[in-house]
């Protein structure tokens, strides 16, 4: 089937077979591989894309689903080679061990900050649950969230 | 893992996947949210030959109020249920519930109508949709509408009165009356987030009097029930702590509970009373207010 898909902002028309996950798609027919494929199950979060603005789990729809619409991956974030607050953040905080989780850590937490721009810290624990860690016991991931919510309200 | 192959449609208008589902039958599988068909398609444990698609139905997904009831569009997403303040204002236990299924990825695509429709007896829904006494409307390839009780749709596990040839279009749920507090309390299975056990309690109170009492359990039979001896030995009685200690005992009676590697019968009966309990407190606690 042919698909016309905008992601991070350029428009890519492709043939796929029906099915195709969106995960593969991205990885394997458009070379976006900063999306990584963790438990295929629809449990670990690692694939988390935006999809028209909110965090969906690319390994759980297909990608003829997304026909016409507007994805964002972790390549799409950064503007004229400035890290997104929250990558600032994971990079301020050490939020990451193996990066392994950080692409869709990052977009879970993208989701979050524009819903809530001032979580508290069961508020940012409550929004990644559907994201796994297996490096750092998650606390510095929180931090690197709190340090973007204070950078993207101007604080610092 | 991949699925299957299978025929891709994606029909704007529930007319048009009533016209597919008539066309294509039992070899179609309507697909809503996808949280839960498509990690089932891709164990190939559901390989259907054609998928109708119906998130491009915007028909389908909307929240709104309709005499004394609120309307929900089977589309609407758990992320919708979550926030509407509609619902949180005429039937506040649907926001909470919502907000307990799967993580925030799941709820920005799951469902309502599709959780209903895949009847899992551990998800979070039933519950509480059995407790509001909810009503499933449903129409068939020849157009012809019906609505079910939420007590009849729920058959057995993954089994529901909905027929092959039928779509869910919209969930009703009853406003609450005045003085009425509700809680979904759950106990989960934490890396999947399904419920080892949920109870949703509505409780509706006249001074300190249960006037009227629902107790809707979900993950601890093959299908979630009302947990009807509860709610008898609590009707009309005056509140106190001790009668909702003593009437929860009977949370699990009659129902032979599920058992699998996460908990066994009798832990999962031991949840359904505890929930009940702490669910019937809060629900009273916030009657009260």
């Amino acid at each position: 089937m042919r698909i016309n898909v905008t992601v991070n902002g350029r428009q890519y028309s492709s043939d796929v077979e029906p099915r195709m996950l969106l995960v593969h798609y991205l990885r394997d027919v458009l070379g976006l591989t900063g999306t990584h494929i963790g438990c295929e199950t629809g449990v670990c979060g690692a694939c988390t894309v935006l999809l028209n603005g909110e965090a969906v789990k690319s390994c759980m729809l297909f990608a003829v689903q997304v026909d016409g619409q507007e994805i964002t991956t972790i390549e799409g974030i950064s503007q004229d080679g400035q890290l997104h607050p929250v990558q600032q953040g994971f990079w301020e905080k050490h939020g990451l061990q193996c990066g392994y989780c950080t692409p869709g850590m990052i977009l879970a937490s993208i989701q979050l900050l524009k819903r809530n721009p001032n979580p508290t810290e069961e508020e940012i624990r409550h929004a990644l649950v559907g994201n796994l860690c297996r490096c750092t016991g998650y606390q510095q991931i929180v931090e690197a969230v709190q340090w973007a919510a204070q950078k993207m309200r101007g604080e610092i | 893992m991949f699925p299957a192959p299978f025929e891709y449609y994606a029909p704007k208008t529930l007319q048009e996947a009533l016209s597919l589902l008539a066309q294509h039958g039992e070899n179609a599988k309507v697909l809503a949210g996808g949280q839960s068909l498509v990690p089932l398609m891709k164990l190939r444990l559901s390989t259907p030959a054609v998928i109708i698609d119906l998130n491009g139905i915007a028909e389908l997904r909307y929240i709104r109020e309709e005499g004394n009831y609120v309307a929900i569009g089977a589309m609407a997403r758990h992320y919708d249920l979550e926030t509407s303040d509609l619902l949180k204002r005429l039937c506040p236990i649907l926001p909470e519930c919502a907000s307990h299924i799967g993580d925030v990825q799941v709820r920005n695509r799951g469902t309502i109508g599709g959780s209903l429709a895949h009847a899992d007896p551990a998800a979070d829904y039933p519950a509480a949709v059995l407790a509001c006494e909810g009503e499933i409307k449903v129409v068939d390839t020849d157009g012809k509408e019906r609505v079910i009780k939420a007590t009849d749709f729920f058959v057995d596990l993954f089994t529901t009165a909905l027929q092959p040839n039928e779509i869910i279009t919209e969930i009703r749920i009853p406003a609450f009356a005045p003085k009425t507090g509700s809680a979904y309390l759950k106990m989960e299975q934490l890396a999947s987030g399904y419920a080892l056990c949920g109870v949703a309690a509505i409780v509706s109170l006249d001074d300190s009097v249960i006037q009227d009492v629902r107790v809707g359990i979900t993950g601890v039979a093959p299908k979630a029930y009302r947990a009807t001896g509860v709610e008898n030995a609590l009707k009309g009685q005056a509140f106190n702590p001790k009668t909702i200690e003593q009437a929860s005992e009977l949370a699990a009676d009659g129902i032979n509970p599920l058992e699998d590697i996460h908990a066994d019968a009798e832990y999962r009966a031991h949840l359904a009373k505890v929930l009940t309990k702490r669910a019937l407190l809060k629900a009273i606690e916030r009657a009260k207010v």
